[in-house]
């Protein structure tokens, strides 16, 4: 126990020696914080469009204002043929065309039907879709307002209607930013903890002081320890600090128990650690860490559910975010801050993380060789 | 000379095809001051690696302090000191943070440290730069200190890797007044070195070519078994015959 406390004592003053390293552990969550949830959101607005309106009647310029109305799309291109507005998705100007043909308002009105053409450019998929189904919808909207208007003396004639009303629940207003807040919180603390702890060993071993401990007799687990405590206080300063933003810049307070989400975040921070100390005993040169840490980082990131649901993944992946540590606590932190799930809810959760810690840490501690 | 602290017996290490130490045999008896030498790349790191348990032999046997090189390297490591050549105290601590650090996971108590650190300062001449980070201090200053901390917990054995490369020639004097002193107090001294004008102060040395020991006794009897008058001499006309080296 006695040795603890000197590993400690010793890795804490070289934490807080290195100014630029801890300014940065501290100061870029925050900012991250702050700047991510604005600029990472899902809705898609500024559409651009291009319109050739072949029939210059009453009825394509209210469809037309009704779309630029909407606030979603934004009127690139007024063009005379669907060459023209070709040239403008090629340019990257607009990313659908709208066609009205000729005889529009006059085929609608006499013979009850008319076809719109729609070209949509699928080189950016979101886009692309979310604006051809934001389209859609305006143009089924239009038609049920001249639908209204033709038919408003045949009351008793209409066609019926199933009118769908959704309600949004734990997110009322469908605000992106507390959708994407605690999981990007997740992400900094995981990257922070894992890219400290990777390099830490690695480092002593560039600089040769791990020689130097290796001739002691000091016993394997307490050096891994000496290495992992002072990152897992650390880890919640951080982790601490990041609620406290959530909550001063977007008003996020947890619907669940706050200790029961520190007691997640904190075994977490344990598997997480456990795994860039066994990534440091590992490599040889701190380059080395870093890449390799940077390759699982990509992987933890982008298969974490954070910005595409793991439920729409095929099944080989689902398999690989089972071993994601991340995905669990970006699962947690939505459940606990925004759903208020109790310990019942995230108790397979808990005892896999665990699981991971433990397994982590033993393994890096019997990697960690004082004899070669 | 009584009891002997190193034994070694046909102590080989290879990586691969490659046989870095060749069938070495020798024995150090305790407070003497062994000189371990050899040219670059004879393996004399290598085989010093092996004798404080930071490297498995490949084969051979070892004793160390009365302990086995392959089983209890733990209690060897509790028994020696070992100052690498590459310099290896945490620069971005003090001298008395190292101090401090490496005396309590060695396991001195809090009296001992603080007695320690008074005395190393003094010794060394360091009251101006104690709480100086060791990054920040002169290379022979550092080297002083180095082996200061790997006599610290009072070993049986302390193994010296070219503890003076770089050093000037009066840091040298005073460094080698440091090892006569711990030698006196009982410490074996087992180093390595590329000074022959250092080879003379030991009480004995073992000259390594290629990965074995060529030649191993007094510095005097050497100069007459080689008909030499300088240790130089005797080690151009081993370390001759070497195919390997940088």
């Amino acid at each position: 126990m006695r040795t603890i406390r000197f590993l400690l004592q010793k890795e804490f003053r070289q934490i807080f020696r290195n100014k630029s390293i801890l300014l940065l552990v501290m100061v870029m969550p925050v900012i991250q914080l702050i700047v991510l949830p604005l600029a990472a959101n899902y809705e898609v607005r500024n559409i651009n469009i291009a319109v050739i309106d072949n029939d210059h009647s009453s009825y394509s310029q209210q469809l037309i204002s009704k779309i630029t109305a909407s606030g979603y799309f934004r009127l690139t291109g007024y063009d005379y043929s669907f060459k023209d507005a070709l040239h403008h998705i090629e340019a990257d100007k607009a990313d659908l065309v709208l066609e009205i043909p000729h005889g529009f308002e006059r085929n609608l009105v006499r013979e009850n039907s008319q076809q719109l053409f729609i070209a949509v450019n699928a080189i950016n998929g979101t886009k692309a879709n979310l604006g051809g189904a934001y389209l859609g919808s305006i143009i089924r909207d239009y038609n049920d307002d001249i639908r209204l208007r033709l038919t408003s003396q045949a009351k008793f004639n209409q066609v019926p209607v199933i009118q769908i009303t959704s309600s949004n629940w734990f997110n009322v207003q469908l605000n992106y930013r507390i959708f994407m807040v605690p999981g990007i919180l997740a992400i900094l603390v995981t990257m922070i903890g894992g890219f400290l702890t990777a390099l830490n060993i690695v480092k002593e071993k560039e600089v040769g002081t791990i020689e130097q401990i290796n001739v002691t007799p000091i016993k394997k687990h307490h050096f891994i320890l000496g290495k992992l405590i002072p990152f897992w206080i650390l880890g919640n300063v951080v982790f601490t600090l990041g609620l406290g933003v959530a909550w001063a810049v977007y008003g996020i307070v947890p619907q669940g128990s706050l200790a029961l989400l520190y007691c997640f975040t904190a075994i977490y921070l344990l598997a997480v650690l456990g795994f860039g100390l066994l990534i440091s005993t590992y490599c040889d040169t701190q380059q080395q860490a870093m890449f390799i840490m940077f390759f699982f980082m990509m992987i933890f990131i982008l298969m974490g559910g954070l910005f595409t649901p793991i439920d729409s993944m095929p099944d080989w992946a689902k398999t690989v975010s089972r071993f994601n540590p991340l995905s669990y606590l970006i699962e947690v932190m939505r459940m606990i801050i925004l759903k208020g799930s109790g310990f019942r809810d995230i108790t397979r959760q808990l005892i896999t993380i665990g699981v991971f810690a433990l397994i982590l840490n033993s393994w890096a501690i019997l990697n960690y060789k004082k004899t070669s | 000379m009584g009891q002997q602290v190193i034994k070694t017996n046909n102590l080989c290490k290879r990586f691969g095809d490659f046989i870095a130490v060749d069938n070495i045999t020798f024995e150090v008896a305790k407070g003497e001051i062994f000189g371990f030498l050899g040219a670059n790349g004879a393996g004399k790191t290598t085989a010093m690696r092996m004798l404080c348990g930071l490297s498995s032999p490949s084969s051979g046997t070892a004793t160390i302090a009365g302990f086995d090189v392959y089983r209890q390297t733990e209690q060897i490591k509790k028994n020696i000191g070992y100052m690498s050549q590459k310099f290896s105290l945490y620069e971005d601590l003090t001298v008395l943070e190292n101090i401090s650090f490496f005396g309590g996971i060695y396991g001195l108590s809090n009296r001992q440290i603080k007695d320690k650190r008074e005395q190393l300062i003094d010794q060394l001449g360091l009251k101006g730069e104690a709480k100086k980070l060791v990054g920040s201090i002169p290379l022979g200053w550092k080297q002083k200190l180095a082996f200061s901390i790997a006599i610290l917990h009072e070993p049986a054995i302390v193994f010296l890797d070219e503890p003076t490369g770089g050093v000037d020639p009066l840091t040298r004097r005073q460094f080698w007044n440091m090892i006569y002193e711990a030698a006196d107090s009982g410490i074996t001294i087992f180093v390595t070195t590329h000074y022959m004008d250092e080879a003379e102060y030991c009480n004995r040395i073992s000259l390594m070519v290629d990965g074995s020991i060529k030649a191993l006794d007094t510095p005097a009897n050497l100069k007459l078994q080689y008909k030499a008058s300088t240790m130089d001499e005797v080690f151009y006309e081993l370390a001759r015959g070497a195919k390997r080296g940088d």
